[in-house]
């Protein structure tokens, strides 16, 4: 009779013990039926030249400050490289979580540029599985330098460089991330004789994680000199590398690196970088973003609790 | 003869028991859109978010209550912040979700509308962190359906939340949770 008692008791027990993790089952077994995007695929919105797939948030504004030094081979007498510096600044602001524009100014070349981001496809897994992300990018620069014999701008047209791009990036994993942008530029006024109007590139991009707050970039940007047997590039210009290391400190996203190319966007590191790396012709440079929000909610979660 | 017919009687009552909590199992309330807001202040920075996603179960017969919400499904007004929760503090990508399974220690006849004090004991289960605690809140019920209210605090510590120094003054040691869910009886499948 005991026996039964305690049988029929531990049956019950495990039967509690049973139903309580039933109710856990039931809510893990709805996590399938949700859409798990890929986040964080770049800490900011630029690899280190060239733009990542990121976008800023909606109503968030990223002020960012650029400088290039000059070239590290200029000698101890212009310490090498640190007494002079390009710099571009830009306000840049997420109208919603995926489409973003930007407006910055340039002392290279006393460039203005506008540029229009939109996150077309977003990497996720869950119920609905896409294996990479793709942003759309274009962008109007504007050379605003003094017409000279050298170069002279006849009207305002000639001054306008326009490219667009298709940023198509994968996160592997939590650490590495890779990007492949495929470009199209078309400058109104080609520069150089041997530049064509037209120019095709193809840039390479990626990052690792090494820890939670810092990452190893790297980015290749490949401009074939003559495409379908038309020079695109006059000899003079190179091809860009950079390497750089992001770091991260509350609002703040800092991005260190060492690059051969003196300008910060596309129309100067697509056809007109000048550095050699072989050459030590290689300028170390830095890009600070601070991230404003202007969320009208803020206080949200402030006032009645929810 | 009379200690037999007393474990006769547990017996019965047991399996009368067990009856009841089978037929009485399919009275499960719940919602998928559960709320769930924390709130740090410090004198530097306040940092809130809300997630409107959180899925709760609660069983009538028996008081249990299970808890789970995605730390993806939170907003917060600043995207960056939202960024380096997922990223830096939570490790999402280890640990998706928190949860809380535990029972409401009160019995409350969940036919009669009212409000009540209700006490949940169980455990917490954050950033791959299971603590037990106990939980205090309300449960109004309203013609059918009920709502559950409860804030607690979190302790960063004792779920091995780490802060680097650098950002120590920004966000609070102990972070206040408030929970609102609407819970509806659940359809029998």
């Amino acid at each position: 009779m005991r026996k039964t008692t305690f049988s029929l008791l531990f049956y019950l027990l495990a039967f509690t013990a049973f139903a309580q993790t039933d109710l856990m089952k039931e809510l893990e077994q709805a996590d399938d039926s949700t859409v798990q995007y890929a986040s964080a695929t770049f800490k900011g919105t630029r690899i280190i030249n060239g733009h990542s797939i990121e976008t800023v948030g909606k109503n968030n504004m990223d002020f960012i400050i650029s400088h290039r030094f000059g070239a590290i081979n200029s000698g101890a007498g212009n310490f090498f490289g640190l007494d002079e510096s390009q710099i571009r600044l830009a306000l840049e602001y997420g109208l919603t979580d995926r489409l973003m524009v930007g407006l910055g100014r340039s002392s290279y070349q006393k460039t203005i540029d506008l540029f229009i981001k939109y996150r077309l496809l977003r990497q996720s897994g869950g119920l609905r599985n896409m294996p990479v992300s793709v942003t759309l990018f274009a962008s109007d620069a504007h050379n605003a330098s003094t017409s000279t014999p050298d170069l002279p701008f006849y009207t305002i047209t000639q001054r306008q460089t326009y490219t667009f791009q298709a940023l198509i990036a994968r996160k592997f994993n939590e650490n590495l991330s890779l990007q492949l942008t495929p470009t199209v530029m078309h400058r109104n006024l080609a520069e150089k004789p041997l530049d064509a109007n037209n120019v095709y590139a193809l840039g390479i991009g990626g990052r690792y994680k090494l820890t939670k707050r810092t990452s190893f970039n790297a980015e290749y940007w490949y401009t074939p000199r003559t495409i379908c047997g038309t020079t695109q590039r006059d000899p003079q210009y190179t091809n860009t590398l950079s390497v750089g290391f992001d770091i991260e400190t509350g609002g703040h996203v800092f991005q260190l690196h060492l690059t051969n190319s003196r300008g910060m966007i596309e129309k100067q590191f697509l056809g007109q970088t000048t550095g050699k790396w072989g050459n030590g012709d290689i300028f170390y440079g830095f890009n600070v973003a601070r991230t404003f929000s202007f969320d009208k909610n803020k206080k949200r979660s402030n006032g009645n609790g929810y | 003869m009379a200690t037999d017919t007393k474990l006769f009687r547990l017996t019965l009552l047991l399996m009368a028991s067990q009856l009841l909590a089978i037929c009485a199992n399919g009275q499960i309330y719940m919602t998928k859109a559960g709320q769930t807001s924390f709130f740090s202040e410090t004198p530097l920075e306040n940092i809130s978010a809300v997630n409107r996603q959180v899925a709760v179960l609660l069983n009538s017969a028996n008081g249990e209550i299970a808890v789970r919400m995605q730390h993806r499904a939170f907003h917060f007004p600043n995207k960056l912040m939202q960024e380096h929760y997922n990223e830096n503090y939570m490790e999402t990508e280890k640990y998706p979700a928190a949860s809380f399974t535990g029972k409401l220690t009160e019995h409350i006849d969940y036919n009669k509308d009212g409000i009540y004090t209700v006490t949940a004991e169980g455990i917490l289960d954050l950033h791959g962190v299971k603590q037990k605690r106990t939980l205090k809140g309300e449960l109004i019920i309203d013609h059918g359906q009920c709502t559950l209210n409860c804030e607690f605090e979190v302790k960063l510590s004792d779920h091995n939340i780490q802060v680097p120094s650098l950002v120590i003054t920004k966000i609070a040691e102990s972070i206040s949770v408030k929970n609102k869910f609407v819970l509806t009886l659940k359809k029998s499948a």
